[in-house]
């Protein structure tokens, strides 16, 4: 602590030696404006973030609002043999991760060949237009996009039907159909939020020594392998350290997009972790079992993420956390 | 050097690509722009297929706007894209800037809190509890309070603030300043760029608040515009029979279709207003953001 504090206008820092606990206080009076400016910002994220950390205990409980915490019932494990040891577990489980594989497999390349093709883009304004727009849907809602979507796709009034139809198609259901409905989450995914996710390569290709271009060039090189030999292995690692965040947050899945997209006809293949939580716990007021599912979510979502982060680490050196 | 055959098809190929990747980008929402203008007599004529209207008309727009759901949905949104922001921004740049002075006794143990946030989330339901304890079911309150900050933003802006040199709060201190007055006399006024590019996300955040409000507000007539808007245009779609909001549609004389399609330029045309202006900030603030992945 004595190593931190610097030399301040009006502070006693030159003074001797002194208690670590005169030290402290010394601190204290010292920075007490800098302390009200942060007060609000701590006191946010003790209620809002670690009163709900304390919260999970009902994972074993038998909450009862009426009780409270203090004094619920405690049932150990229970919740969790339960919630293991029934079939939705394996649905909820194989949902997320199709999705989120799927997500890995078409999604995570896109931003990468996108900013390969931006950065080869000669034209100053073209490009920041081509920019401008692609970036634009990230900043829509998932109400809008899957608003856009149902306007889009319906079997009723939807004007892609109305074309299937007129071009002689038979009408396709899009919308409540089990068979696409992954598909279609990774479509709107894409649609949302590829041209966002160039900002991290475009910068990383910027950062890329023009010498190597000009060399390659010398050596015969065209554009498409300089973009191969050059600009690839150049931001490999900011690829591979995104990679494997990505890998980190494998558990999560877009909880709002699922939400929306979600109906009676697709539930089976729709429902994730995040949304069955909310429907046992907000809807039918299950709150400790729900809370144990959601708690099984954050524990494994927590070793992925801190695994993911160490494997970041030695990869990109420079880490994440 | 001169450009060689290869590299100008290459180049005119790239060209075509980005062209029709930006086409496909834009045409959903240009298409739900226009038919949101057309007469719905001319779209029901046309079955929809309308790539300009022949007629321009402002019916639907002006029958929603009419709608008082659709008046207090978008007054709510309007009330947390700004006071939220503001408040936000305050606090996540007050905390961010004491964080970032070395000599604040405890930093390392508040980012340490800070940064455990990041990494553990408690799931939905004790948040849930804690917001229904203190008693903001229903208020407007629950759509702010629990968003004001987050670690990512703390960290970001903090990373932000260590640029600042530490002499020119010193010399704003000796003339008699206080740490709040140099906060928000000198620092702040400083990082009008950064401010600028967290604003933003944090407005498009408010405005776009539309979980949060499924989980919290259940008196309808305090619903915030995109719950009103998943309303109209979701439940009624997959639905047979469709919802309240269909039925009242179906009463006028404006097709469904148009008036969705309104409600739909309505929800997006703040965001498209603030984003050209904000686009050169943006970059900046997510360079550091977008690692999160």
């Amino acid at each position: 602590m004595a190593a931190q504090s610097e030399l301040y206008v009006g502070s006693l820092a030159k003074t001797a030696p002194q208690s670590r606990w005169k030290h402290v206080m010394h601190g204290l009076r010292r920075d007490k404006f800098l302390y009200l400016l942060i007060a609000p910002g701590v006191l946010f994220f003790l209620i809002f973030k670690y009163v709900p950390m304390w919260g999970v205990v009902i994972a074993f409980q038998d909450y009862s609002p009426y009780l409270g915490v203090t004094g619920s019932q405690w049932v150990g494990f229970d919740h969790f043999i339960r919630f293991f040891s029934n079939q939705d577990f394996y649905l909820l489980f194989r949902n997320t991760m199709a999705i989120s594989l799927l997500s890995l497999v078409f999604f995570f390349p896109l931003p990468i060949l996108l900013s390969l093709l931006l950065n080869e883009l000669r034209n100053a304004i073209y490009k920041k237009w081509i920019q401008s727009i692609v970036y634009m849907p990230h900043f829509l809602s998932w109400v809008i996009i899957a608003g856009i979507t149902f306007l889009l796709l319906s079997q009723s009034s939807g004007i892609v039907n109305k074309m299937l139809v007129s071009l002689g198609a038979a009408k396709y259901d899009f919308l409540t159909n089990q068979n696409n409905f992954w598909i279609m989450l990774t479509v709107q995914n894409v649609w949302k939020e590829a041209g966002w996710g160039t900002i991290i390569f475009l910068a990383a290709i910027a950062g890329v020594d023009p010498q190597q271009y000009e060399a390659a060039k010398m050596d015969g090189a065209n554009r498409i392998r300089q973009a191969w030999h050059v600009t690839l292995p150049a931001i490999r690692s900011v690829i591979v350290v995104l990679f494997i965040l990505r890998l980190g947050h494998i558990m999560d899945v877009g909880f709002e997009q699922v939400f929306l997209m979600m109906n009676g006809a697709v539930s089976n293949v729709a429902d994730v972790f995040e949304t069955y939580v909310y429907r046992l716990g907000i809807q039918q007021g299950q709150f400790s079992f729900s809370t144990a599912v959601g708690l099984f979510k954050s524990v494994v979502g927590f070793i992925l993420v801190i695994a993911a982060n160490k494997l970041a680490k030695r990869f990109g050196e420079e880490g994440v956390y | 050097m001169k450009r060689s055959i290869g590299d100008r098809i290459f180049d005119t190929a790239n060209i075509i690509v980005l062209g029709i990747i930006a086409i496909i980008t834009l045409f959903p929402l240009y298409y739900v722009f226009v038919v949101s203008f057309t007469d719905p007599a001319e779209y029901i004529q046309k079955q929809g297929y309308i790539l300009f209207p022949e007629k321009w008309t402002l019916d639907s727009y002006k029958y929603l706007l009419s709608t008082s759901a659709f008046q207090s949905a978008t007054m709510i949104s309007g009330f947390l894209a700004t006071v939220g922001t503001a408040l936000s921004l305050v606090i996540t740049a007050a905390l961010a800037y004491g964080l970032s002075r070395k000599r604040l006794q405890g930093r390392r143990l508040i980012m340490l809190l800070i940064l455990i946030t990041l990494l553990f989330s408690p799931g939905l339901i004790p948040p849930y509890l804690l917001v229904r304890d203190l008693g903001l079911i229903n208020s407007i309150w629950s759509l702010i309070l629990p968003v004001l900050t987050s670690g990512w933003y703390v960290i970001l802006m903090k990373s932000f603030f260590d640029s600042i040199p530490v002499e020119l709060e010193e010399s704003a201190i000796i003339d008699g300043s206080t740490d709040i007055g140099v906060f928000f006399r000198i620092v702040l006024p400083l990082s009008l760029p950064a401010l600028a590019a967290f604003g933003l996300f944090y407005a498009v955040a408010y405005w776009n608040t539309f979980f949060s409000a499924v989980l919290y507000i259940n008196d309808h007539a305090k619903w915030p515009l995109q719950l009103v808007l998943r309303n109209m245009l979701i439940d009624s779609s997959t639905q047979a029979g469709g919802s309240a909001a269909a039925e009242m549609m179906a009463e006028q004389n404006i097709p469904t279709e148009t008036l969705k399609m309104a409600a739909v330029v309505i929800a997006t045309l703040p965001i498209l207003c603030v984003y050209p202006f904000l686009q050169k900030h943006f970059a900046k603030g997510v360079m550091l953001g977008s690692v999160k992945g």
